[in-house]
């Protein structure tokens, strides 16, 4: 098999494997947001950023090739990583002690994992519309950051529930229905896309404290060993192309 | 006036359901019923077999298109830091005045809306403005008062005076590319006797690089795509939406026969059948010009089937309009564009030399290129080489705008000194020069003597000069509002970089910012240069780092508290007060 080089470490990958399904593969974990292994990979985020033979590159989205030589584990990186998690923090509305998804979150998980400690940037304090139309499911679009996994998910279960619209800071998730809210959309509660949701923009109802504060998630283990452990498993479930 | 789903099955009947044909029903629609509203939507996604969330997607993206109507009369101002030295924001404020209405409102009637738009590209005849589309360039206050009278009478655009939509050619300078005759058919003559291997290697000895900016070798783009397997496509960049920017607007008038030539060029080289030009919805005015053009050459024989009547040589070109927004410059987000999708930037690899339009392999390239591709057929390599640098070969239409007594187009070989540039279009002794747009690279006068080159000061064609009386942190500030408008929002580094960055710059220009400010902009302008997606963020920056970089009193002069100390630099009048203010 052929091989690259992260942070020093040999990594086998096959033909066609990305720099992070081969480092995830080999239990090296790479800072991710948008990535799902079951997934297209998206590129957006940003948080997989490595420098790649004196280059920045994104992990998830660049092929594997023999002999490069990644880093990702540098100290100049861990700074990006944690300004973009800021910068994700301040742009949307995120009160963690008040949020349901707290414990579970990736975003917040993230934060704790690159050592973060303040917001850094000031508060955007956007207005963003929540949508608590169905019955089974919220949309809280004040915590969401635009990963596209819900609308990934949604388009590979063929209801296409989720699309972005807007550009730039106006992006804003929207819905596929008449009326544009969700209790009218095809969205069921036991939907993938009902529960890909990385952050608590999109939660499921009546659900929130089934499992109590200190027992969640990331209160276990850290979101490098969480993501090994249930991503590894999932790596080559993605099928061809999911761009609509 | 018809419901807007009686509009929109009407559009939907007139371009038909093609993916590409998205974008012109959209338009339409808009310019009909002034916005798109949801009933129409639906229409619209249920016959392109799309859902409407995808639809309200597409159209949320595009300055031009709005789910909420806009005014009767809709008007834009083009928002560039030249057509505000020409007075725009009086000629705003005027009209807005005289109409009752706010900036960024319709009014209560709906007659009319008043807003901004990034620059329509007539930066050499500003201030310019654009009403329901339709360019009006040379502004001054007695016709601000002739448009608003004209609006309240309800008078329809075609009994507004024609003269005021002539937008002049502009030609100052011409050289090699803008001098020679048309010749139509004559290069594809020559190239069916060179054969695609032939025209190639005429090509690669010419030396020619893409003239959007990049500077990527032609010979070898066409080179890839040619040898990628499968269905080929070519297309063209016509979006020029640099800010600063508009020799193309001339080249698509001017040299059409040549543009359409070369791109039939490439098809030829490629294998392609099908080629698309996109053009920027700005340039709206040239559309009618382009399609008659296109339809002429079909009649010749030059495009269509069986070109010269050569067997299997068939190619024929679509114009698509796009519908504002800059990002579509960059040529996958152009791709997507064409597709009917969001313009966002895609994931490279693959390029689009062997996954383009629809995952087919295609060759994207600037006008000027192509234009430059049809020469060289024509003239040979050697025609080409006798101008330029040994790294950048053959002449460069510059746009030049701003403070200069001559400005327009200009055609000047590669290497040559900002210096004499400033000479030929008289600009007297500038503070500085953004070259190649807010995305090239904003020089102060000991850099003069560099040279517009690839290997030096690399340009799509942009060349703004700034007067002595300037200010270029107000003008970094001002593009760190166009890149935040622009983003496209895809990725985190540029989408909430570039907002940070223009909050950033709003409060130093206010008098409030301070040090730490500064040092704060530097690291953003790192951070977004290492982590964005594409090239608007890679740039996005550029402004305010270039100016940081050379004028520093100009900003130490504008931080809290300055007023206190003795300033070099000219902090402007305004600035000052602020300061007192807050010090
Ligand atoms: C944000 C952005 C905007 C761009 N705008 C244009 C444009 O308006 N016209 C253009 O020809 N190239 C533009 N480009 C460059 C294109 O991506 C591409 O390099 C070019 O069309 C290739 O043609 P060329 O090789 O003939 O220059 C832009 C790039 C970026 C990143
Ligand atoms: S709602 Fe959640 S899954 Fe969907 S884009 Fe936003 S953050 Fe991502
Ligand atoms: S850099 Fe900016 S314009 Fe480019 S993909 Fe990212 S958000 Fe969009
Ligand atoms: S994980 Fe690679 S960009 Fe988000």
């Amino acid at each position: 098999m052929p091989e690259f080089l992260l942070d020093g470490r040999s990594v086998p990958f096959e033909p066609g494997q990305t720099v992070m399904e081969a480092a995830i593969a080999a239990g090296i974990y790479i800072p991710h947001l948008c990535w799902h292994p079951a997934f297209e990979p998206h590129g957006s985020c940003k948080l997989c950023t490595v420098d790649i033979d004196g280059r920045p590159a994104s992990a998830c989205t660049r092929p594997a090739e023999a002999g490069m030589q990644v880093t990702s584990g540098s100290e100049a990186l861990r700074r990006l990583r944690l300004r973009l998690t800021q910068m994700l923090f301040v742009e949307g509305n995120h009160f963690c002690p008040s949020c349901e998804k707290s414990g579970d979150c990736e975003l917040q998980a993230m934060g704790y994992y690159l050592g973060m400690t303040d917001n850094h940037y000031p508060h955007f304090y956007p207005r963003r519309e929540l949508d608590a139309s169905h019955p089974d499911i919220l949309l809280d679009r004040d915590r969401c950051i635009f990963c596209e996994l819900c609308v990934r998910a949604s388009r590979k279960e063929g209801k296409s529930v989720f699309a972005l619209a807007g550009r730039g800071p106006q992006t804003r998730l929207v819905i596929n229905s008449p009326s544009g809210r969700l209790g009218d959309s095809e969205l069921d509660a036991g939907d993938e896309a009902a529960g890909i949701c990385p952050v608590g923009a999109i939660v499921r109802r009546n659900t929130a404290y089934r499992v109590p504060i200190g027992q969640r998630r990331y209160d276990l283990a850290g979101i490098d060993e969480e993501s090994l452990a249930r991503e590894r498993p999932l790596l080559g479930r993605a099928d061809g192309p999911t761009e609509d | 006036m018809p419901d807007a789903t009686e509009i929109a099955r009407d559009a939907i009947a007139r371009h038909g359901t093609a993916p590409v044909q998205l974008l012109a029903v959209l338009h339409e629609i808009q310019r009909r019923y002034h916005g798109i509203p949801r009933a129409a939507m639906e229409v619209v996604a249920r016959a392109f077999g799309r859902s409407v969330a995808e639809v309200e997607g597409v159209i949320g993206f595009y300055s031009f298109l709005h789910e909420r109507p806009h005014g009767e009369y809709a008007i834009s101002f083009s928002d560039c830091p030249v057509d505000r030295f020409l007075g725009q924001d009086e000629l705003i404020e005027r009209l807005c005045r005289q109409l009752g209405v706010a900036p960024g409102q319709v009014r209560d009637d709906g007659r009319v809306s008043v807003e901004t738009t990034s620059c329509t590209g007539l930066c050499d005849q500003g201030p310019a403005l654009l009403v329901n589309g339709r360019a009006i360039p040379a502004l001054d206050p007695g016709r601000i008062d002739t448009i608003a009278g004209l609006i309240e009478q309800r008078r329809p655009l075609e009994q507004w005076p024609g003269a005021w939509f002539r937008v002049e050619h502009g030609i100052r300078h011409p050289g090699p590319l803008l001098e020679a005759p048309e010749q139509p058919g004559k290069a594809l003559e020559l190239a069916l006797e060179l054969g695609p291997a032939g025209v190639l290697e005429r090509i690669e000895r010419s030396g020619l690089r893409g003239r959007g900016g990049a500077g990527y070798p032609t010979a070898l783009k066409w080179r890839y795509c040619r040898e990628a397997p499968g269905e080929h496509h070519v297309v063209c960049n016509a979006d020029e939406g640099e800010p600063g920017t508009f020799k193309d607007r001339e080249l698509l008038r001017l040299r059409t026969g040549d543009l359409v030539e070369g791109m039939t060029l490439a098809a030829f080289v490629t294998g392609a059948r099908e080629g698309f030009l996109y053009l920027r919805a700005e340039y709206g005015f040239l559309a009618a010009e382009l399609e008659q053009h296109i339809a002429e050459r079909r009649s010749a024989g030059l495009l269509g089937h069986t070109i010269l009547g050569r067997e299997g040589f068939d190619f024929d070109l679509h114009l698509v309009t796009g519908a504002g927004a800059y990002v579509c410059g960059e040529e996958s987000a152009l791709l997507n564009s064409i597709e009917g999708r969001r313009g966002t930037p895609r994931n490279r690899p693959p390029y689009p030399v062997t996954a383009g339009l629809w995952g087919r392999p295609t060759v994207v390239n600037n006008v000027e290129s192509y234009i430059a591709a049809c020469r060289i057929v024509l003239q040979g390599a050697e025609w080409f080489t006798r101008h330029g640098t040994e790294r950048s070969r053959g002449t460069k239409l510059l746009s030049i705008s701003g403070d200069c007594a001559r400005p327009g187009i200009y055609e000047l070989p590669f290497g040559t000194p900002v210096g004499e540039v400033l000479e030929l279009c008289d600009a007297g002794e500038p503070v500085g020069v953004q070259v190649g747009g807010p995305s090239g690279t904003f020089i102060a006068p000991p850099e003069f003597a560099r040279r517009i080159a690839y290997e030096d000061l690399s340009t799509g064609g942009a060349f703004m000069v700034f007067g002595p009386d300037r200010d270029p942190v107000a003008i970094a500030a001002q593009f760190s509002h166009f890149f935040a408008h622009e983003s496209c929002g895809f990725c985190t580094p540029c989408r909430v970089g570039t907002a940070l960055q223009q909050r950033l710059m709003e409060r130093i220009c206010g008098g409030r910012g301070t040090v730490a400010d500064l040092q704060e902009l530097e690291q953003l302008a790192g951070l977004m240069r290492q982590a964005s997606h594409c090239g608007l963020g890679h740039t996005a920056a550029n402004p305010v780092s270039d100016t940081l970089a050379r004028y520093p009193e100009y900003y130490q002069a504008r931080l809290q508290g300055a007023a206190l100390q003795p300033q070099p630099g000219r902090p402007p009048a305004d600035s000052r007060k602020e300061v007192a203010r807050d010090a």
